[in-house]
C-alpha cells in the first residue's frame, strides 16, 4: 500500500493549556478507504485527534498524512479533500437545508449553479428533498444530522470526518444514517467517532481502541475479537463480589463491575456458583463492548481483593 | 483558487450572513433601519435641529463601528453555537476570504441604513466634495478597524458568554464613551478625557470638523488621522497574529 492510500499518524502529543495532555505520543496507520471507527470513552481523545486531522487544531508534536499529504505542510492542498462534520455541529438555525449546503458548497469554492446541482442531488440521496425549504431549526434532530451529512456528501470531499455522527438520535434516526455512510464509504474514506460500539462494528472496516490518549488496538472487528482468548463473559453486578475463575481472566472493567472472560464451560460454572450465591450477574458470548472493556481495563490490585468477597 | 472560487467564497458569507437572514425573516430590515436612528432622532429633538448634520455625521460612524460589534457576535455565534467555522475551517476557504465575505455582508445588512442615512447626509450636511470624501474616508477606516476588532474577538471566545462580554465591552468602548453625535466639548472635562481613549472619538472629531459646526485646527485634524489608521493597522495586525483559525 502507497502513502496515498494511507492515514498515517506519527507520535501525535497535544497538550492544552493548564497542562492537560490530550493525545499522548499516538500513532496510527490505516488504509484510508472505507470507514475507519476510533472508539473510547469521553474524554480518551477522538475530538482531539479528528480536529487535528480535519486541520482545525495544530498538535503540540508529532504528525500525520492523508493520502500522501501532511496536515501541517500540505494543509491547503489537504483541505481540498477533507470534510468534516464536527461533534456539536448544527445546521445553521436560519437557514433552510438548501440555503446551508448552497453556502457551505460555494465557501468550498464551487458556484452558485454547481452548488445546486450537486446539493439536489444530495438532499435526493438522503431522502431529505422535502424538507429543503424548511428552516433548519424546525426540523428533527435525525433530519438535521443528515443535513449535515448531505454537506459533506455533496462537497466532493474524499476524506470525511464524523465526530459522533448519531449521539442523541433515536434507533430509527441512527439506522438511517448508518445505511448513508455504507452507501457513502463505496467512494470516501470515512474516518468516525463513537461511543457507540454497536456503531463500530456494524460501520467500520477498521477499529481503533483509544483511551487516556493513547491508541490501545487497531484492528478489524475479527482482529479485535482475536485480542481476548476466551469467547465469554460473565460479568458480575454486585459490587462487593469476585470471583477467580478456574480458566481465563479477571478484569474490572471501567464502570468498576468485575468481569470474566472465559471458557464457555467455565461460564456455566461460574454462573451457576453466583445464582447459589444470589449475586446478580450476566452472561454472554464476548460482544464489542466485552472487548472493549478487556482492551481499556485497570489492573487489579491485589489490596482490593482483601476488602471484597472472594470465592 | 480561482478568482471564481473566490467570489463564490464571498458570496456564500455574504448569502448567509445577510441576504438569507434578510429573505427568511424581513424583521431584520426594520431593525437594521432604526438602529443608527434612536441617537440621531434624540440629538436632532434637543438640539432644535442644530446638531443634525453632526449627528448624522455621527450615525453614519457609529453604522460602521456597530457593522464590526454585530461581525463578532454573527462569527461567534457561527463559531460557538452551529460550529460552521470548524466546518469553514476544514475546506478550501482561507482565514481572510471568510473574514473578507463576512465583513461585507455586515455592510449589505447595514445598507438600508446606509442608504437612509447618505440621502440625509445629502440633505443636511454642506460641505465640499473634498469633506464628502473624508467623511467616506473615516467610515472605511472605522468599518476595517472594528471588523478587525471583531474577528480578533470571535476567534478568542470559546463560548457565546465570552462573546456577549466581549461585545458588551466593545459596545461600551466604541460607542457610548465616545462623543460620536455630538461635540466633545458638550461633556465635562474629565470625561473628555477617557473619550480620547476610544478612537471614535478621534473619527467623530474629523467628520464634524466636515460639517463646519465645529472646528478644530489642521495639526488635530491631522493628528486624528494618524491615529485612527495606526490603531487600525495595530488591531489589523493583531487580527492577522493573534486570531485562531487553526487553533493552537
Amino acid at each position: 500500500m502507497t502513502n496515498m492510500e494511507q492515514l498515517t499518524v506519527k507520535g501525535l502529543t497535544k497538550e492544552y493549556e493548564k497542562g492537560k495532555r490530550a493525545l499522548k505520543s499516538f500513532s496510527l496507520a490505516v488504509p484510508a478507504k472505507g470507514i475507519f471507527a476510533l472508539i473510547g470513552r469521553n474524554g480518551a481523545g477522538k475530538t482531539t485527534l479528528i480536529r487535528i486531522l480535519s486541520t482545525q487544531l495544530s498538535p503540540t508534536s508529532g504528525t500525520a498524512q492523508i493520502s500522501g499529504l501532511d496536515i501541517l505542510k500540505d494543509t491547503d492542498a489537504l483541505r481540498e479533500i477533507i470534510a468534516c462534520v464536527p461533534q456539536e455541529g448544527r445546521a445553521v438555525g436560519w437557514l433552510t437545508p438548501r440555503q446551508f449546503l448552497s453556502s457551505y458548497l460555494m465557501w468550498r469554492g464551487f458556484t452558485s449553479k454547481e452548488a445546486n446541482l450537486l446539493l439536489e442531488k444530495s438532499l435526493d440521496e438522503l431522502g431529505i428533498k422535502k424538507y429543503a425549504d424548511t428552516l433548519n431549526r424546525l426540523l428533527s434532530g435525525g433530519t438535521k444530522r443528515k443535513v449535515l451529512v448531505g454537506m459533506v456528501m455533496a462537497s466532493g470531499a474524499k476524506v470525511i470526518f464524523l465526530d459522533e455522527p448519531t449521539t442523541g438520535l433515536d434507533p430509527i434516526s441512527r439506522d438511517e444514517l448508518w445505511r448513508t455512510l455504507v452507501k457513502l464509504k463505496k467512494d470516501h474514506f470515512i474516518f468516525l467517532t463513537t461511543h457507540y460500539l454497536e456503531e463500530a462494528e456494524k460501520l467500520a472496516d477498521k477499529i481503533g481502541v483509544v483511551e487516556d490518549g493513547k491508541l490501545m488496538a487497531l484492528g478489524t472487528m475479527a482482529e479485535l475479537r482475536r485480542k481476548v482468548k476466551y469467547p465469554y463473559s460473565v460479568k458480575i453486578l454486585s459490587d462487593h463480589t469476585v470471583i477467580k475463575p478456574r480458566r481465563g481472566e479477571l478484569i474490572k472493567g471501567v464502570d468498576g463491575h468485575y468481569q470474566i472472560v472465559t471458557t464457555e464451560k467455565e461460564a456455566g460454572r461460574i454462573s451457576k456458583q453466583l445464582i447459589n450465591r444470589g449475586v446478580k450477574f450476566s452472561m454472554n458470548p464476548l460482544t464489542l463492548d466485552d472487548i472493549f472493556y478487556y482492551i481499556v481495563r485497570k489492573p487489579i490490585e491485589a489490596e482490593n481483593y482483601d476488602q471484597q468477597e472472594y470465592y | 483558487m480561482t478568482s471564481r472560487s473566490i467570489i463564490s467564497q464571498l458570496k456564500a458569507s455574504i448569502m448567509v450572513n445577510a441576504i438569507y437572514a434578510m429573505i427568511n425573516y424581513p424583521i431584520v430590515l426594520v431593525s437594521t433601519i432604526l438602529a443608527p436612528f434612536s441617537l440621531l432622532l434624540v440629538i436632532t429633538f434637543i438640539s432644535r435641529g442644530a446638531l443634525t448634520p453632526i449627528a448624522i455625521g455621527g450615525a453614519l460612524i457609529m453604522t460602521m463601528i456597530s457593522s464590526g460589534t454585530s461581525l463578532q457576535q454573527d462569527l461567534s455565534h457561527l463559531k460557538n453555537d452551529f460550529k460552521v467555522q470548524d466546518m469553514v475551517v476544514s475546506s478550501p476557504v482561507t482565514a481572510w476570504i471568510y473574514l473578507l465575505g463576512m465583513s461585507i455582508s455586515e455592510l449589505v445588512y447595514a445598507l438600508p441604513a446606509l442608504v437612509v442615512l447618505t440621502v440625509l447626509a445629502a440633505l443636511y450636511v454642506h460641505t465640499s466634495a473634498f469633506g464628502y470624501l473624508s467623511i467616506m474616508g473615516v467610515m472605511l477606516v472605522m468599518f476595517t478597524f472594528a471588523c478587525s476588532l471583531g474577528f480578533l474577538l470571535s476567534t478568542l471566545s470559546s463560548d457565546v458568554v465570552q462573546g456577549w462580554a466581549f461585545s458588551g465591552i466593545v459596545s461600551t468602548v466604541l460607542s457610548a464613551l465616545p462623543p460620536v453625535y455630538y461635540p466633545i466639548t458638550y461633556i465635562p472635562k474629565p470625561f473628555q478625557i477617557i473619550a480620547y481613549l476610544s478612537p471614535a472619538t478621534y473619527a467623530a472629531q474629523i467628520v464634524q470638523n466636515v460639517t463646519g459646526l465645529t472646528s478644530f485646527s489642521p495639526t488635530t485634524i491631522e493628528i486624528d488621522w494618524v491615529v485612527i489608521i495606526i490603531v487600525t493597522i495595530i488591531i489589523l495586525t493583531l487580527a492577522v497574529k493573534r486570531s485562531k483559525w487553526r487553533e493552537d
